[in-house]
Order: C-alpha cells, then structure tokens, then sequence
C-alpha cells in the first residue's frame, strides 16, 4: 500500500511537466503570440523585449529555460500583468475558487448522497421518479442559465440575496447554489445506481441473514459499496470544476482563478497559462490519486501491488 | 420499471429460437415501453421538425425572418412575448423565436457533427488500442491520460486560433460551402471539428474496455485462423460488436457537446454574429436580464428541454441496448 503510494506520487511530477510540455507545444503552434495581441510596437522595442523574455533564443533553449524554472517552481513574472508573479497571481485568485469549488462539492454531496439512497431505497415510489427527474433537470440546465434565473428570481424579484460579488456568507448562496445543482444532480444518479446494484448483491443477503438491523445493513455494508462509483467521480469532477467556476465567476462577478485562466488564454499569456495548468494538473493527479487510496478503504477486495 | 412482467418478457426473449438480428428489434420494444424515453424521442423528433422547417413554414405565413426588425417603436427595440413574436423581440428588436429556431440549427448540428467526429477518433483509437494491446496499448491510453489532464478549453481556443481566420483547412471550407459558405460557417464548421477533438477520449475508453472483453472470443480466433487481416478484424468483427455502448454513449455525448459549444458561445470563444445558437443567444440575453428576462427564458429553456429529451432518450437507450448493466 505505502510503495502503491509512493510510486503514485513519483509519477505525478513527470506526468505534470509532461502536460506543461504539451501545453507549451499547443501554445507555440498556434499562430501569434502575447505581443500580436497589443498594440503594434517599433521593431527596436520589440527586439529588446524579446531579448528580456528570451524569445530570441532557439525553441530548445527557451524550452530548456522554462522547464528548469518549472522545476524550481517559479513561473516567472506575468507578461499582461506587469510587475506580479505567476506564483501571486494564484495565490491571490485561488481562494476564491477553492471556496466556491469546495463548498459546492460538499452541498452536492450532501444532496446527492441523501436524494441517491432514498431513491434506491424506495425504488419506483414518487420520491425516486421525481428525484431522479429533478436530477435530469439538474444535468440539462446549463449553469449559465440556472445562474442569471436565480439572480433574477431572488436579487430582482424578492431582494433577498445580493446579486453578485464576494462579500459574507450571503453573497455565497447563489454561486455555489448554480455550482452544485450539476454535481448533485450527478452524484444523486451514481448513489441510486450504486446502492440498487449493491443491495441485490449477495453479501447484504448474508447480512441481512446473521440477523444485521437494517441500519447497519444499509450504513456500513451497503453504502461502502455504493459509494465506490461516486468516488471515482469525484477526480473529474474536480477537473470539470474548473471550468464550471469560470461560468460562475463571470454571472456572479467572482475574482477566481477560473476567469483568470480564460482571459490568460486569450491574451496568449505564456508564463500565467503554463503556471495555472501545472498547478491544476497536479491538484487534479493528487485528487485522483486520492480517490484510488479511498478505493482500498471502501471495497476491501480492492487490493495494490 | 423493472417488473414482473417485464422480467419474464426479457427471459422469454432471450430464448434459443431468438435470431442474432432480434437484438435490436427486442431493445427497440424496451425503449418503447420507458415512457420517459419516448417523451425524450418524441421532444428531439419534434424539436428537429420545428428547427428544420419551422424557419420557412414562419416566413411563409407571417413574413417574419430571423433579420426581421419591427417598424414601430425606435427607441426600445425589445419587445417583450405578444402573438405577433411569441418569445419576444432581442435588443436590435428581432424576432426571437424566428432567431431561437435559427440558433436551434447550429446549436443541433454542433451536438450531432461533432458527436461524429468524436465517434471516429474515439471508436478507431479505442478499439486499436485495445486489440493490439500491450505497450502500445499503454502509451495510447497513458496520452489520453496526459489530454484529460488539460484543460479542454485551452485545447478547444488552440485548434480554434491554429486553424481559424485564414487558416482554414480547405477541406473544411468546402464541407462548409455545401451550405452556404462565408467565414462566419466556416468558423462553425471548426468549431464542429474543435469540439469533436476534445470529446472522444471517453469514448476511447469505453470502446477499448469492450474490445479488451471482445477479443479473445472464439469468433476472433476464428476470423484470425482463416486468413482475416488485422484491419478487417478490428473494424468488421470487433467493432460491429461493441455497438450498444457505444451507441448509448454517443446519445449522452450529443447533450454534453452542446453544452460545452453553449458554454464556449457563453465566454465569446464559439458561435459569432452573424449566426446565433442557443448558447450565443442566451449569453445576450443575460445582458438584459434585469429589464428583459424573456431575451434570456427562452433561448434557455429551449436549450434545456433539448438537452433534458436527448439525456432521458440516452439513458432508455442504455436500458434498452444493455439491461442486465444499468448503470447511473
């Protein structure tokens, strides 16, 4: 188990360079770069600019440069925000993510879990159709819309909750609200079919057979079996809420690293993007790695070599 | 849903005297008898219809076109939902619903081509990958490892900047002239091409894991024993086998494409004027939300009534094709 770990972690940094160097490939083939996107500069300007950045060194030095600096962990200095690091610039907008993000993930736990189990266990009642149907409608509305008809029907209708920006608690309901409906919706879908599959299995006959109640059969035997599908959900989701934060930053006018990414894309912001897609990369690795722990934990038939 | 009676009906069916061929017929009674599913067919059926013909239909009887501004009033152009324009006007005061059936196109045709596009990468690279097996098996799936790690959205905006404005692959541009042409069709036809490049690798996946239980059948051994090539193999033997998951998923791939052409239409990176699409449509409409929800209610609703039809068709799909594992 420990060398299982281990040997996981090694391989998390090779393959994060591995994407940076895909990323960095990606960036330079397409055409144009951060300077073709501002204002045209005299021929002299741009030489030394260049010069400063080492862009006129050949691809393999420059690939060399950003690669040893990588593996010190600094990015460098921002081209489009002059003055501020990669490193700040994560660490200031991250936070705002990682709330949003975090507590997003945890209602949809909780809503998805609780609507999951009792749909299973009451298979075919009112309550699983009109769980699983509300679940659907969680799947198909985009956040984009679910976002602005929440601001519509609670900040310019009933004014009970401020429309946009960050500020208490409050100003959280609506963001992480929009955020969760999508994971809820998924999670409460996975614990049905999870829970469905596990108690027709034959080790909850057998404890239901030793004269388990029914609590414990559902609790400690069943869920542990169910869950294993939601877990495994649990590493894309984290990839995909990078770019459900960007929706919501942008409707609720959050300064989160999701914008960030977006408009350092766009602006060709070589040092910023390189920076932020390591940084996700890994967080994405290590949750994914964190899922096959939890794994072994859950299905002790699970086992590492 | 999974009574008695259907349970008998499905041991009764899966009978000795059943040919191979019943396969689709048996799952095209199951899907009948999901009620949920069939809503979803009959809503897609009807929502191609209407985007189809409904344009023409629209123009015939009231003369109103997408590009149709009203005459009266010429300071506030948005004019909210009236029996003349039934969604309203948008703020250059067109007809909305004219312009929703419009975007309906785009929005549609985005989810079905580039499902395609993603159908052959994902089937070709899945199904190699999974037959040959061994090293260059893992190095397959160990890249669609790395791609996963990156954010699709940086892939997407790349192939978009690589092959957008002049750079149009002329294949592309051709393909694009069959309906028209001009550049602002050709950035929708690669945006057809972008999105389908990013939304294969699952279906990379979930082809693999069926051909990796395929391939050491004795039909297999068989087609190898008379002489079949590798090729012929792996596309007339294998492939053909795996078809119900990858139906199935290519059904839940429509849907999730669309989203994420809305989404990309929603951040001003897909759909550009002068052509719409619901998810370019409903971004206007959040800039008026305040004054005039309705530019915003229905390009949205329409989008999630199609999205919520094509997820229930998906998933009777699943039961129907594949009952005995019903996942989600």
């Amino acid at each position: 188990m420990l060398k299982f770990i281990f040997n996981r972690i090694l391989i998390i940094v090779p393959m994060a360079l591995l994407v940076v160097t895909v990323t960095w490939v990606l960036i330079r083939v397409a055409p144009g770069n951060f300077y073709s996107t501002e204002r045209n500069l005299p021929p002299a300007i741009e030489e030394n600019i260049k010069k400063k950045y080492g862009l006129d060194q050949p691809w393999y030095v420059q690939y060399g440069t950003m690669m040893g600096n990588i593996l010190r962990l600094d990015f460098g200095d921002s081209l489009k925000y002059q003055g501020q690091s990669v490193n700040e610039i994560i660490a200031r907008h991250f936070p705002y993510s990682a709330t949003l993000g975090l507590l997003a993930y945890l209602l949809a736990l909780a809503i998805g879990l609780f609507a999951g189990i009792v749909a299973a266990l009451k298979q075919n009642s009112a309550f699983d159709y009109g769980t699983m149907a509300a679940a659907m409608l969680g799947l198909s509305v985009p956040n984009f819309v679910l976002g602005p008809i929440l601001v519509l029907f609670f900040s310019l209708y009933l004014y009970w909750l401020p429309p946009a920006r960050w500020g208490g608690p409050l100003y959280l309901i609506m963001p992480v609200v929009t955020l969760a409906a999508i994971y809820a919706a998924y999670i409460a879908r996975l614990t049905r079919a999870g829970m469905l599959e596990v108690m027709r299995s034959d080790y909850i006959r057998t404890a239901r057979a030793k004269g388990l109640n029914e609590k414990t059969v559902l609790l400690k035997h069943g869920l542990r079996g169910g869950i294993v599908p939601v877990v495994s959900f649990t590493g894309p989701a984290l990839a995909s809420l990078l770019a459900g934060t960007v929706v919501v930053e942008k409707v609720f006018a959050i300064p989160g690293l999701g914008n960030i990414f977006i408009q350092s894309v766009l602006n060709r912001d070589e040092p910023l993007i390189l920076g932020i897609v390591a940084f996700l990369s890994i967080l994405i690795m290590i949750a994914n790695l964190a899922v096959d722990i939890s794994y072994g934990f859950l299905d002790p038939r699970i086992r590492y070599e | 849903m999974r009574d008695e009676q259907h349970i008998k009906e499905e041991v009764m069916t899966d009978g000795p005297v059943m040919a191979g061929s019943s396969l689709w017929k048996d799952a095209w009674r199951r899907l009948l008898k999901n009620k949920l599913a069939v809503f979803g067919l009959i809503v897609i059926t009807l929502m191609v219809i209407v985007v189809g013909l409904g344009p023409f239909i629209r123009e015939y009887l009231t003369g109103i076109t997408p590009e149709y501004i009203p005459a009266e009033g010429d300071k506030i152009r948005s004019f909210p939902p009236s029996w003349r324009h039934p969604m309203g006007t948008d703020e250059a005061g067109r007809d909305l619903f004219a312009r929703v059936m419009q975007g309906g196109r785009i929005s549609l045709m985005v989810g079905i081509i580039s499902t395609i596009v993603s159908l052959i990468v994902g089937v070709s690279y899945g199904a190699i990958a999974g037959y040959i097996g061994g090293r260059i098996d893992n190095i397959m799936m160990r890249i669609v490892d790395i791609i996963y790690a990156i954010p699709y959205i940086l892939i997407v905006i790349v192939l978009l900047s690589v092959f957008g404005g002049e750079n149009i692959p002329d294949w592309i541009n051709s393909l694009a002239g069959y309906f028209g042409g001009g550049a602002g069709l050709n950035q929708i036809f690669l945006l057809f091409f972008a999105l389908g490049l990013v939304s294969w690798l699952t279906m990379a996946r979930v082809v693999r894991g069926q051909i990796l239980s395929l391939k050491n059948e004795e039909f297999v051994l068989a087609a190898k024993a008379t002489g079949v090539s590798t090729p012929a193999i792996i596309f007339r033997h294998l492939v053909p086998n795996a078809l119900g998951p990858v139906i199935v998923y290519a059904t839940l791939t429509v849907p999730s494409v669309m989203l994420t052409e809305a989404f990309l239409s929603f951040l001003g990176l897909g759909v550009q004027a002068p052509y719409a699409s619901w998810g370019s449509l409903a971004a206007d409409g959040i800039k008026n939300i305040a004054i005039f929800p309705w530019q915003l209610i229905f390009p949205g609703v329409t989008m999630a009534l199609t999205l919520f039809s094509l997820n229930f068709l998906g998933d009777g799909l699943r039961d129907a094709l594949d009952p005995q594992t019903r996942k989600f």
